[in-house]
């Protein structure tokens, strides 16, 4: 059932990014606004029609109390993982994840794990530290669940791109480490189109302060 | 997501079937045995009732108080798996296998037509996913007699 859901043409990520911007900043190359919120899908979100798609905003608390939100990781290169402690595929992926998060997290990426764990932080906290996890961990709900198709199997892992499109999805262990890395690598390397083509403020589209 | 009598597991996308059970005949004050009969589809297992990690989630039948007592559960034996993610083998069932309960019933149940109301919660994968953990409504028609 494992299914990897590949990237689409650069032509309608462009068309994406420019929905993205809004109209206006495509003809008046006005400046990107400070505060921009996440696109809303006109129809029910379904992982199968999900590449090119805006990520689906949601607001997750992490390990100390903080809100995040997809809009928080704008301009860099998101690994966005639904996993959970009783996950025994989701084992495989973490250290490979741990690795692309050291390895990768100066150069604009970031690893974010949403646990789907019903019972909560009581369980998340100790697998976490047991696992040495080195990235974010959200604690997600039956909100974000809904928010990306179901969440049917775990895990289910999005690569998202720095415009906060997603960029491929993989559902189960659906591919190996070399081949994740290799994806992640084109995204960082990737022409952003946004910075140079619709806003013509590359920095407008960086993180803000104090996202890791 | 509960299926009526018996049918388990996925979003139209049953992993875990449960066949539907023979009417359980039990004479007051005695005791009586069911078999709960469940198959997976081929690839996929569920955790034992013991699956020696914390995190995995157990196979689990539970039964209401009434009309009758559950005495016992009486889980198979297990299999013991290596699977790609673990370390260890770890304890599951695959394919075929039955939960076994001994109901008792009390001196004083009325006789006639009843039914014993339960719920199994399990939780399936296979070597490259996880699909949710899922508790399913479990009833047994009983003849009270």
């Amino acid at each position: 059932m494992s299914k990897i859901i590949p990237v689409i043409g650069v032509g309608a990520a462009l068309a994406c990014s420019l929905l993205w911007t809004g109209c206006s900043d495509i003809g008046g190359m006005k400046p990107a606004p400070k505060a921009r919120q996440e696109q809303k899908p006109a129809g029910p979100f379904s992982l199968n029609a999900a590449v090119g798609q805006a990520t689906p905003a949601f607001s997750l608390k992490d390990a100390n109390g903080q809100l995040v939100r997809p809009v928080d990781y704008k301009g860099k290169v998101v690994l966005l993982d639904f996993w959970a402690t009783w996950c025994g595929p989701c084992k495989i992926e973490i250290p490979w994840f741990m690795e692309f998060e050291r390895q990768f997290k100066d150069q604009g990426f970031a690893v974010v794990g949403v646990s789907m764990d019903e019972d909560g932080w009581n369980v998340i906290k100790p697998y976490v530290q047991n696992m040495k996890m080195n990235y974010r961990i959200l604690l997600g709900n039956d909100d974000v669940s809904t928010a990306y198709g179901g969440l049917d199997s775990l895990p289910t892992t999005l690569l998202i791109d720095r415009d906060g499109k997603i960029a491929s999805v993989h559902v189960g262990v659906s591919m190996g480490k070399e081949e994740f890395k290799n994806a992640i690598v084109q995204l960082l390397n990737a022409p952003r189109e946004r910075a140079s083509v619709a806003s013509g403020n590359g920095l407008a589209l960086l993180a803000s302060p104090g996202v890791r | 997501m509960a299926w009526p009598c018996l049918q388990a597991q996925g979003s139209g996308n049953a992993v875990l079937s449960l066949a539907p059970s023979a009417r359980l005949t039990i004479h007051r004050g005695d005791t009586a045995e069911f078999t709960l009969k469940a198959e997976l589809q081929p690839g996929f297992h569920v955790n034992s009732n013991m699956p020696g990690d914390d995190y995995l989630i157990p196979i689990k039948l539970t039964w209401n108080k009434d009309p009758l007592e559950a005495e016992q559960v009486t889980y198979p034996k297990p299999q013991m798996e290596k699977l790609s993610f673990s370390t260890n083998p770890i304890s599951v069932y695959t394919g075929a296998f039955e939960i076994g309960t001994r109901f008792k019933a009390p001196p004083t149940a009325m006789p006639g037509m009843a039914f014993m109301n339960g719920k199994l919660r399990y939780q399936a994968c296979n070597n490259k996913e996880c699909l949710p953990p899922r508790t399913v409504d479990v009833r047994v028609t009983l003849d009270v007699q």
